[in-house]
């Protein structure tokens, strides 16, 4: 531990409010607020605190929601929309958390929807926490400066049993833009920029801090679509530092404090930023100005290119990449040279953890007004939670999707991952607001390319990938 | 979980980079709420086709590599989710050690949580592992996790780091939730000390 007068980051300051121990070697037990819980990592976790009569030590702290598995087709409350396999892992969730007493929102619940949109909805995340799940997206909350991060099911287990989790600590990174992003530019732009920057391994060792005007000028949902994706850039956990618009977004959620709690809570919360002189082990610098709406080509999230580029040559790369680039044209079923706007997709998904907020379906249907989707296109928008629901149908904008001819679905992690019916078939090709274009991650087969909500609004209409700037008019 | 002290074994040769874990384990077989049995799903896509026979050039389908307990592999491997199935499929499958430049962070901590030796070697040193590997079923290599070194078929030894902390449970196949309670007393003060200073937690 660094002393306690030398400058900090704000990596360095939750970290050291949170070390319950610390052995000689540096590994420590690092205390956890919150640990959040779904339904795919964490059976095999209770399981063992069965077999070890261990109870949930912190169940207050504890919250657990099905996200992954669930039906989004309205008809879900038939069972019979779901296969025995999802239904006895929901089912099991729903035992664990009652028999360990946890805080638990069914299927049923309106507040039910993607663990990482549900946790700060609720005012579960708050600043300068310890937030851990069983789930790489974990990162996500990151946007409120709380240090989140996925972990394994042992260590689900670990932190059920004993509320801290055994780490050593990362090194810090900052990665900054700066200035201000251009019209059509969105937050999914810079987080897959610079992962296309800094490769899906850049980040491995490191927290990451973002920072920079373009990053302050973002809304609470665009940060942690920021912060969503520091996973896939392989770090440890991104973070934002708090301010007036983390704390407004805090303020009066179920879970937050009030009255003199909330003073307290504000009072500390100011004090999280990292310090002028502090230490970073790297820095990364992107203006927000060259930030350019972009698409990903290939089966890593780091292949990204502005949507004005060509299909790269495997030839481009080297070493290593050259192979994976070659074996990612061949996935994708695309050929070197040709205009990204060339490519013709067939599906739309808009949704996940990373754009299933309502900010993301605002600006879906800011293109997709009195528009209609290319015919024969498979679309759906899939909302990160009841809640964000509830809020699109009352802000008029679930009408826009239906009437423009998207289906408009109930909150669930959906076609991200394609553990529910939401699946492409081989050779189908999707513009995804998701995180990953892992070859079969959206469906045996299926081809992905990720991109900002708006952005796959644009291609929903033309079917193309598509540079939205061009259905802007004016405006851009 | 399982000790990890020494171990001679056929090596697969996976020369990809950001091997990740869709992948590693599909996310059809994450159903399950068991951690045993994934074996056979490991790196499903790459191994069956469509009708789940057995596709003959994947490495593991190789007949003098089916009962490889080594796996050499490019650059990030593990990349992408949390998911434990990834190491449980690996574990299931008879592979107890994996060779490569670098991982992604959280597959790395699941590996010493389930028996598996995550080791990390620079490039080259990767290289001549790989080579090594491509012979076949005749070239053995020999890992020894206490003096930290990976003897190849060939003679050359190379030496890894490790943990200290992860390499003394690894060796004695201790339990980290186990090893944890032991400090509960810590855990308690830090607790109450919390409660007093961020009671909104």
């Amino acid at each position: 531990m660094s002393p306690t007068n030398s400058p900090k980051t704000l990596y360095d300051k939750i970290w050291n409010a949170h070390v319950a121990h610390e052995a000689d070697d540096g590994t420590c037990l690092l205390y956890i607020d919150r640990h959040l819980v779904h339904e795919v990592t964490s059976p095999q976790a209770f399981e063992g605190l069965r077999m070890t009569n261990r109870p949930v030590r912190a169940p207050d702290k504890t919250i657990a929601v099905p996200d992954h598995n669930v039906p989004t087709t309205l008809d879900r409350a038939n069972a019979a929309t779901m296969t025995e396999d999802s239904r006895i892992q929901v089912e099991a969730l729903d035992k664990n958390a009652k028999d360990f007493g946890i805080h638990y929102y069914p299927v049923s619940d309106v507040r039910q929807g993607i663990v990482h949109i549900v946790g700060p909805e609720q005012g579960w995340t708050l600043p300068g926490m310890t937030v851990v799940c069983g789930d790489s997206h974990t990162a996500t909350h990151g946007a409120f400066g709380a240090l989140a991060h996925g972990i394994g099911t042992s260590e689900v287990e670990h932190v059920l049993a004993t509320q801290t989790l055994i780490q050593k600590k990362s090194k810090n990174m900052k990665v900054e833009i700066t200035g201000k992003l251009r019209p059509g530019v969105t937050a999914k732009d810079i987080t897959l920029s610079v992962i296309g920057e800094t490769g899906t391994a850049g980040g491995t060792g490191y927290v990451i801090e973002y920072c920079g005007e373009a990053i302050r000028d973002l809304s609470m949902e665009g940060r942690m679509t920021v912060c969503n994706m520091a996973i896939e850039g392989g770090a440890r956990a991104g973070l934002i530092a708090p301010d007036e618009k983390t704390f407004e977004y805090c303020m009066g959620r179920p879970h937050a404090p009030k009255g003199a709690q909330w003073e307290a809570a504000l009072a500390w919360w100011k004090t999280l930023y990292s310090d002028d002189d502090a230490h970073w082990d790297k820095i990364i610098t992107l203006k927000g100005e060259d930030i350019a709406p972009v698409v990903t080509w290939g089966t890593s999230p780091e292949d990204v290119l502005p949507i004005t580029a060509n299909v790269p040559a495997a030839s481009d790369f080297e070493g290593g990449k050259v192979g994976a680039a070659q074996r990612s044209l061949e996935y994708m079923g695309l050929t070197a040279g040709m205009p990204l706007t060339d490519v013709e997709i067939d599906t739309v998904f808009i949704g996940s953890c990373t754009n299933g907020r309502i900010e993301d379906l605002r600006a879906a249907a800011a293109i997709l007004k009195g528009k209609k989707i290319k015919e024969g296109m498979r679309a759906m928008i899939v909302p990160g939670s009841g809640l964000v629901r509830a809020q699109a149908e009352e802000e008029g904008l679930a009408d826009i999707f239906i009437d423009a001819g998207f289906e408009w679905r109930l909150a669930g992690c959906s076609m991200c991952l394609a553990m529910n019916p939401d699946q492409l078939a081989p050779g189908e090709r999707c513009a995804a607001t998701s995180n990953r274009n892992f070859e079969g991650r959206q469906g045996r087969g299926g081809r992905t390319h990720l991109m900002s909500p708006a952005m796959a609004a644009a291609a929903a209409i033309t079917g193309k990938l598509t540079d939205v700037r061009d259905l802007m008019g004016e405006s851009a | 979980m399982n000790k990890f002290t020494t171990l001679s074994g056929i090596a697969a040769p996976m020369p990809l980079i950001n091997i990740d874990t869709d992948m590693i384990i599909p996310k059809q077989f994450l159903k399950t709420i068991k951690r045993s049995g994934l074996g056979v799903n490991l790196f499903d896509e790459m191994r069956y086709d469509d009708d789940r026979n057995e596709i003959p050039d994947f490495v593991l389908n190789k007949p003098q590599y089916r009962d490889a307990q080594i796996l050499v592999a490019g650059d990030n491997f593990g990349c992408g989710s949390s998911r434990e199935h990834a190491p449980w499929a690996i574990a299931d499958f008879g592979i107890t050690c994996i060779i490569a430049p670098s991982y992604a962070d959280i597959f790395y901590n699941n590996c010493f949580k389930n028996g598996i030796l995550p080791i990390v070697l620079p490039q080259e040193q990767v290289d001549v592992l790989m080579k090594d590997a491509e012979k076949g079923a005749n070239a053995r290599i020999e890992v020894d996790l206490e003096s930290q070194t990976i003897t190849s078929s060939d003679g050359d030894v190379f030496t890894f780091d490790v943990d200290p902390f992860k390499k003394h449970c690894l060796m004695n196949g201790l339990d980290d939730i186990g090893l944890t309670m032991e400090k509960e007393a810590s855990i308690n003060a830090f607790e109450a000390a919390a409660t007093q200073s961020r009671p909104w937690v």
